[in-house]
């Protein structure tokens, strides 16, 4: 325990200590900054009858930071110690192959949750300018940091995956890119309202990513959604471990 | 009771797909020991060293430390080793105590030991100037030094050096090797080299392994006789070559004498000698009674690499007769 704490704290650290975290940072304040640009916009003077946080998640930059954050975060976790060969003192130093897959996951999905913080500012902001003392609901701003958090959560986990299969970590990148994308694409199988519902569509209406975040924006908490992205994040890392577990019998 | 060996190995095999990295090699280390593995560039001394470390499994055969098997009980096996592979990787974007104190913590090392244990490294690493420095900052010489820094630490009773010295300059070379001795002094060391002086100077035993097989085992003493016995000499000497060919074969102590003319006139001798004697003295007196003049006269060291040929023909030839 005591090991994987210090694990996550090298790893969290080695965010902060190479140019990419802040990197990642600011071009996740700058995406937070247009949605917020885009929010002020569509209020232009009008009350609108949606929490705040789903006018925030109806700009769509959320799957922009979703989709290109996560693989720029994880590509590093494993990739780069495989490169420069530190994954091997690591491995021999009396720490547990799943405490090193764990401390990575959750140093990698702090570092995550961490960027999504200035949204917090910009909720505030826009609350405290809001006429006739309205004030901010806070359970549907709960519930959208628990999308983010679980949704990142699994994205990470994905992200993780991808960079222990490879020394490269442009290749890492690109295969958390691959994967993320396919699963968000998915969602867009989901059978719209009023349609019939094919099979496919059905299963799609479970997985979809868009279902599930537009619940969490609107202060829903379903446990079909976290069941599904929970069971997703611990498979994922159970792939992991088994990737990190393969030099033992490779 | 008897102790257990350090390090017991017995009848290890390592094979990557179809290609055998280690065959069948068994040896044991006695606490307290230095030895050196001793052999060229994928005889598989890395191998050997990594599957000591717990970083990878063996295909077959049983690999004990301190009576600890290194698959079953990896963590115990882990906390008694302090390993440093080869090229020495460090996390270029920590500083040097940084570095250590977390190593010292991830090695379950508890704070106030911690703190304790990395000022005491860093003192004996020769480290303690630069303990606030980016590792990336620091020359190869002290990278080194911060290896072996972080397998100090945890005060290991194993310590396992794969090629310590690659890659530094002469003078850096020395403080390495001077810092290896005095570990020796009070824990069990194992090291691996290609060079062979190094281990000579360094190491009680000496294993020297080829393709996968250990083919020697011997004390360096010993190992360095065989060496020096089997030096050959090299003279250039004016003369006829007839003359020079029966002269030499005459000569009870010349085992064996390869002759060259060299395109002015001389003939370059490389002479065998017969019971290890050194036969320089007797070169010269045998160019002054006939006269000859001689203008070089060398003991040659036999390389690694004959020493590898010699070593492999000894160990081969009487199971091949």
């Amino acid at each position: 325990m005591r090991s994987y704490l210090t694990l996550v704290r090298r790893d969290l650290g080695g965010y902060f200590l190479s140019l990419s975290g802040y990197v990642v940072i600011a071009v996740v304040v700058f995406l937070l900054g247009l949605s917020f640009v885009e929010v002020i916009e569509a209020f232009n003077g009008e009350s609108l009858d949606a929490p705040l946080t789903e006018v925030f998640y109806s700009t769509m930059f959320f799957w922009l930071i979703l989709l290109l954050g996560t693989p720029v975060i994880t590509m590093r976790l494993f990739a780069q110690e495989r490169f420069t060969g530190t994954f091997e003192t690591l491995m021999t130093a009396p720490i547990s192959d799943l405490a090193v897959v764990l401390a990575k996951f959750t140093a990698g999905l702090v570092f995550y949750v961490v960027t999504w913080l200035p949204l917090l500012a910009c909720l505030l902001i826009v609350a405290h300018y809001t006429p006739e003392g309205n004030p901010l609901d806070w359970r549907p701003v709960c519930s959208t940091f628990l999308g983010i958090a679980l949704m990142g959560g699994l994205y990470v986990a994905m992200g993780c995956f991808a960079s222990a299969l490879t020394r490269s970590q442009i290749l890492a990148a690109m295969v958390a890119l691959a994967l993320g994308i396919t699963l968000f694409l998915l969602s867009f199988l989901r059978a719209s309202p009023g349609e019939g519902v094919g099979w496919l569509a059905g299963v799609a209406n479970y997985i979809s990513l868009l279902t599930s975040m537009e619940d969490f924006v609107r202060g829903v908490v379903d446990t079909r959604h976290l069941t599904f992205h929970l069971s997703l994040t611990v498979l994922f890392l159970y792939l992991t471990l088994k990737v990190v577990e393969s030099r033992r019998w490779k | 009771m008897n102790v257990p060996p350090m390090v017991e190995v017995e009848s290890l095999t390592k094979q990557y797909g179809r290609q055998v990295a280690v065959r069948d090699v068994s040896f044991s280390v006695a606490a307290g020991e230095v030895v050196g593995l001793l052999g060229p560039n994928g005889a598989g001394k890395s191998t050997i060293m990594r599957i000591l470390s717990c970083y990878m499994p063996a295909t077959a055969g049983t690999v004990r430390v301190a009576g600890r098997d290194v698959f079953h009980e990896a963590d115990a096996v882990r906390r008694r080793i302090g390993y440093m592979p080869e090229n020495n990787p460090l996390y270029h974007d920590m500083r040097v105590r940084e570095y250590l104190k977390f190593r010292a913590r991830l090695k379950g090392l508890r704070w106030a030991r911690g703190r304790r244990r990395v000022d005491q490294v860093l003192e004996q690493c020769g480290l303690a100037d630069v303990a606030q420095k980016m590792i990336a900052t620091l020359s190869k010489g002290y990278r080194q030094r911060v290896g072996l820094a972080d397998a100090l630490v945890h005060e290991p009773e194993l310590i396992i050096l794969d090629e310590p010295t690659i890659g530094l300059d002469p003078r850096q070379i020395r403080a390495v090797r001077e810092t290896i001795k005095e570990l020796g002094r009070e824990r069990t060391v194992l090291l691996s080299s290609h060079i062979l002086p190094e281990i000579e100077m360094t190491c009680s035993r000496v294993l020297i392994l080829y393709e996968g097989r250990i083919v020697a085992a011997d004390t360096a003493e010993n190992l360095r006789h065989r060496v020096s016995d089997s030096g050959q000499v090299v003279a250039e000497v004016a003369a006829p070559l007839e003359a020079l060919r029966s002269c030499w074969a005459d000569t009870a102590a010349v085992e064996r004498a390869e002759l060259t003319l060299l395109d002015d006139g001389y003939v370059r001798c490389a002479l065998t000698p017969q019971n290890g004697s050194d036969l320089r003295q007797h070169v010269f007196e045998t160019a002054v009674a006939h006269g000859w003049k001689l203008r070089e006269l060398t003991h040659r060291q036999l390389t690694l690499e004959d020493i590898y040929l010699q070593v492999t023909r000894k160990t081969h030839e009487p199971e091949e007769f």
